[in-house]
Parts: structure tokens; sequence; C-alpha cells
């Protein structure tokens, strides 16, 4: 029943990501694409990894569709006319850029110790990923605190007045 | 879990009622009957609140601008509630010619789900968690990414500028006072070291002589129960933040196009939302379900945390009563020059607090609070003062509308 439940989520993330793909109004395709992420943070809690589950629902629907969505907001008529044109060429780039993401995780996955240690895990706690944070994995938590940084100070000088950008003074 | 309370606890009836009810069905059934029994509880008892909230607040805003309030339907006006949900239900459901039907139709069921959702991981009293989750806190903030999804579809399906406007408007404001309405929880977890809303709540049901060890009582549980309620005011659309429907200036923001039933769903979600967050703050600030003194246990903890929900409840609908609409901009500089800045100072005083509290030497209490309260309130006027200073005030400046 469990193996059953797991394979129609499966098949669900998949067929999600397939019709956000077909869509013709970027809108759609977005909003699809969110099932298709909720679906990941249901497989998610079926493995038991709580923590995963949320942080991919408050990261993926929270923040990244939230983001393509205001884009589309601030286009001309909140991209109601926009349509995705497809042509045979966009189709083959399509997809020789998901082979060579499918072939850079693949080879990361097989390349990684993890593959070995199947069968029964035991989940981790919230404790032991913060505690694995804050001691093994401190150097690239830093790090990716120091790029979100800067991408936010990235965004306040873009976002400042043209003027004062440039040193002048205003009119 | 029934092992933990005892037969004269008055929760202890409560919890085991469930237990009776599913006790009557298979036992492979059992965890599906007992989801649907809380579920059951939990939508009942907050559809109630919310009629119940509404007449409240109605009758409550009429005595603050010295009117009676609905005073026609029932004794003093008290089955209005039953009369809006009839005239919501029975009215004419209207959907504009060039919406987009399906998200236009998809739209109040994603805002509604997730706020009710959010309910599951509330301890509501001592054993009485619906869904005692690890990481509850992540969760109930993980739910909440749905309703600013919902306000997007809401805009963009209606295919009204007054809708798009609206959504632009609430996503903006949502992002932005997530911010400080998560920063100013985590030295709530800092503190009790755990993302679990049940352990939260335990830890401020002790007491220390007769005061009992709840977040508000600290210099850094007060700063930062103000910081969260003024950002759950802005993440609940409520005033003085209501701009995303501000009747006056873009008709009703995303919810412009919508009428009758699903309607009545956005303005329910709205309330749902208003209930959660409260209840929220009063988990992590004011002890949860606990007694404010050892000699007041007799009274059920579930009523302890009724009592402080209504409290909260009644001042969101006291300071809608009182304070005016902000304005736009002013509304985004107030939660990134003001609010950020002093959610994350306050997690640096949390940390001070955590750290002094082996101070033994006489006046170390004191001295303690003195500290905490300066590490919080001189920044704050700092602050004040530096941000009135530069911008002083002035007409509106349009960058790019000219």
């Amino acid at each position: 029943m469990q193996s059953d439940f797991f394979t129609l989520v499966c098949w669900g993330v998949m067929a999600a990501a397939a019709i956000a793909m077909m869509m013709r109004r970027p809108v759609h395709a977005v909003l699809v694409f969110v099932v298709s992420l909720v679906g990941l943070a249901v497989i998610y809690l079926q493995l038991r990894a709580e923590f995963v589950a949320f942080a991919q629902i408050l990261i993926s629907v929270g923040a990244v569709a939230i983001l393509v969505v205001f884009t589309l907001l601030l286009t001309r008529n909140g991209g109601a006319e926009a349509e995705l044109k497809r042509t045979a060429g966009s189709a083959i780039v399509g997809l020789a850029m998901a082979g060579l993401v499918m072939g850079c995780i693949g080879i990361c996955v097989l390349a990684s110790s993890a593959v070995e240690t199947s069968g029964a895990v035991t989940p981790a706690t919230v404790r032991q990923i913060g505690e694995a944070l804050m001691t093994q994995y401190i150097l690239p938590l830093e790090v990716l605190g120091l790029l979100l940084t800067a991408a936010l100070m990235g965004a306040v000088i873009l976002a400042m007045d043209p003027a004062r950008r440039h040193n002048e003074r205003k009119p | 879990m029934q092992t933990i309370l005892a037969v004269t606890d008055p929760e202890f009836w409560i919890v085991n009622l469930g237990a009776w009810l599913t006790g009557w069905f298979e036992p492979a059934w059992r965890p599906w009957i007992q989801a649907l029994l809380q579920a059951a509880a939990l939508v009942g008892g907050f559809a109630t609140l919310f009629a119940v909230t509404t007449i409240l607040e109605r009758k409550g805003l009429g005595r603050i601008q010295n009117r009676p309030g609905p005073n026609r339907v029932g004794p003093f006006g008290l089955l209005q509630p039953a009369a809006d949900g009839i005239k919501m239900l029975t009215k004419e459901d209207i959907v504009p010619a060039r919406a987009d039907k399906i998200v236009h139709f998809l739209a109040p069921i994603v805002m509604l789900a997730p706020v009710t959702l959010a309910f599951a991981v509330i301890p509501y009293g001592r054993e009485m968690t619906p869904m005692p989750l690890d990481a509850g806190l992540l969760f109930f903030f993980a739910v909440g990414a749905g309703s600013e999804l919902a306000a997007f579809m809401a805009g963009w399906s209606s295919r009204n500028k007054y809708s798009l406007l609206g959504a632009i408007r609430a996503i903006a404001q949502m992002i932005s006072f997530e911010l400080p309405l998560v920063l100013s929880t985590v030295a709530v977890v800092m503190m009790a070291g755990s993302l679990s809303l049940v352990e939260i709540a335990r830890r401020q049901a002790e007491y220390v002589s007769f005061v009992p060890q709840w977040h508000i009582l600290t210099p850094w549980g007060l700063a930062g129960f103000l910081t969260f309620f003024t950002a759950a005011l802005a993440e609940s659309n409520r005033s003085p933040f209501d701009l995303p429907e501000g009747e006056s200036e873009i008709i009703g923001g995303f919810m412009t196009e919508y009428s009758g039933f699903k309607y009545a769903i956005f303005f329910m979600a709205e309330y749902f939302g208003m209930f959660a967050v409260s209840s929220l703050a009063v988990v992590l600030f004011l002890g949860a379900w606990s007694a404010p003194l050892p000699g007041l246990q007799f009274i059920p903890s579930y009523v302890w945390f009724g009592i402080k929900l209504m409290g909260l409840l009644f001042v969101f609908i006291w300071l809608r009563g009182t304070l005016p609409r902000l304005r736009a901009d002013q509304l985004m500089s107030f939660c990134w020059k003001l609010l950020l800045p002093m959610a994350l100072i306050n997690i640096g005083v949390a940390a001070g607090w955590h750290y002094s509290r082996d101070w033994s030497f006489p006046a170390a209490w004191g001295c303690r609070w003195f500290l905490g309260l300066a590490g919080v309130g001189l920044p704050f006027m700092g602050l004040a003062w530096g941000l009135r200073r530069r911008r002083g005030w002035g007409p509106r400046v349009y960058r790019y509308a000219e």
C-alpha cells in the first residue's frame, strides 16, 4: 500500500512536470509546476524527511514560484497575453539541456558515497540536521550566506535611485 | 498519549472521547477515523469562532465609532452571522467573461486549504495537539506560502486592473513581512532548543516561585512579541496594513471580481489566517495553555488557551477601529528599515539573555533586565530617530509612474 502510494505520487510529479512544459501560458506552466514541487515534498514526507519536505515547500513554493509569478505581474498586463512559442529547434535545445542536467545530477549521485548505504536508514531529526549544519557543513553554510548577502546588496543597488547610484546630486 | 494524563485532569475526557469514538471502528480504520475526527473538531471549532468573531468585530467597531452595530437579526443582533451566511450562499456567483475560469475557481480553495492545515500543529491544551510534529513551526510557515500563491491566482485570473494591483500589493507585503515574522520566532526557537510547538509550550508551563516562565516576561520575549504581532497584523492583511484590499483605493484588491460564496471563502480564509497566527503568538510568547499563576491551574488548559486567543483577537479588532491605513511606501520602509533590523537585534539580545542566566551576584536579575531592555530599546530609539530625520514628512514621490 505504501509503495503503491509512492508510485502514484511519482507518476503525479512527473505528469505535472510534463504538463507544465506543454502549457502555452507561462502562468499556467508555473502553477502546474507548483503541483509537481508539492508532490516532491510529499515524497520527502513519505521518506520521513519532515524537515526537507517543509523546507522544500517553503523555498520552492514560497520563494521560487512566487518570484516567477511576481515577475509576471510586473510585465505588461500581468503576462495575460504572453504565450510561449514552441518550435522544433526549441524542443531540441530543451531536450539537450534536460539531458545535460540529468547527466550531471546522475554522475554526482552515482559518485556519492550515500548510494552504497542503501536499505533501512533511520530518519534524521531536526536536531541532527542542525548540528551537522553547524559543525560538519559550517563552511558551505557560511559561503552560502555570503553569496546571499552579496545578492541582497546587488538588489539594493539595482533598486536605488539612479542619481544616487552615480553619486550625483538630485535636481 | 493517554497515559500522561490522570483521570482527574479535564483534558483527559476530551482526549479519551476521541479514543472511545474511534474504538467503535475496525483497527485498520482507526487512524483515519481519528484524523477525520480531529479535522472535524478543528474546522467546526474555528468556523464557529469565525462566526463569533465577525459579530464581535462588527459590534466592537460599532461601539468604537459610537453607533450600535448590527442589532436587527435575533436578540441584540446576535444571529447576524447566520443571516450573512445565508446571504452569501444564495448570492449569484459572477465570473468575469474574460477571466481564466479554472484559476479563478481554484484561488479561494488554495487560499483556505493551507490556512486550515496550519491549525493542525497548534497545541490547544495539555496533550491536545492534533499533529505533534517535530518541526511544527517550520510546517506552519511552509503551509503559509500557499496563501501568497492564492493571492496571485485570484488577482491574475480576474483579468482586472484593480485585482492585479491588489495581488501585487498583497504578495509584496506578505513576502516582506514574512521576514520579521519568521526572524522574531528564531529567538524563541533558540531558547527552547526545539522547532516543536509542543515542546515550546511545555517549556513555558513551569513556574519559578509563582512567576510563569512565559517568553513575554523577558526583555527579548517582549520585543519579539511586539515584532511578531506587528508582522502578524500585516501577514493577515489586517488594519492598519490592509492595503491589499484597500477598498477606498483599489476597490477590493485581488478579491474585486469575487462574489457570493467564493468571496465568503476569501473572507473566511483571512479570519482563519488571523486565528492561526494569533494561536502561534499565544504558543510562542504567551505561554500557550499554561495558567498565569500556579493557583489557577484548576481551570482547564484549553480554556486558558481560548482566553489568550480571544484577548489577542480583541486587540486585532481594537487596532482596526483605532489606526488609519498606511501608504504602500510607508508600509515597505516600515518593514525593511525598522521591523527587520529590530528582529535581527532581538536575536542577539536573546543570546545575551541565554548566556547571562548563570549570573549570581546580587541584583543580577535587575542587571540582566536592564541590559536586555537597553539592548532592544536603544537600537529602536536610534533607528526611529535616524529614519525620521532622514526622511522627514513630505509628499509622495512617484518614481516609475511619471
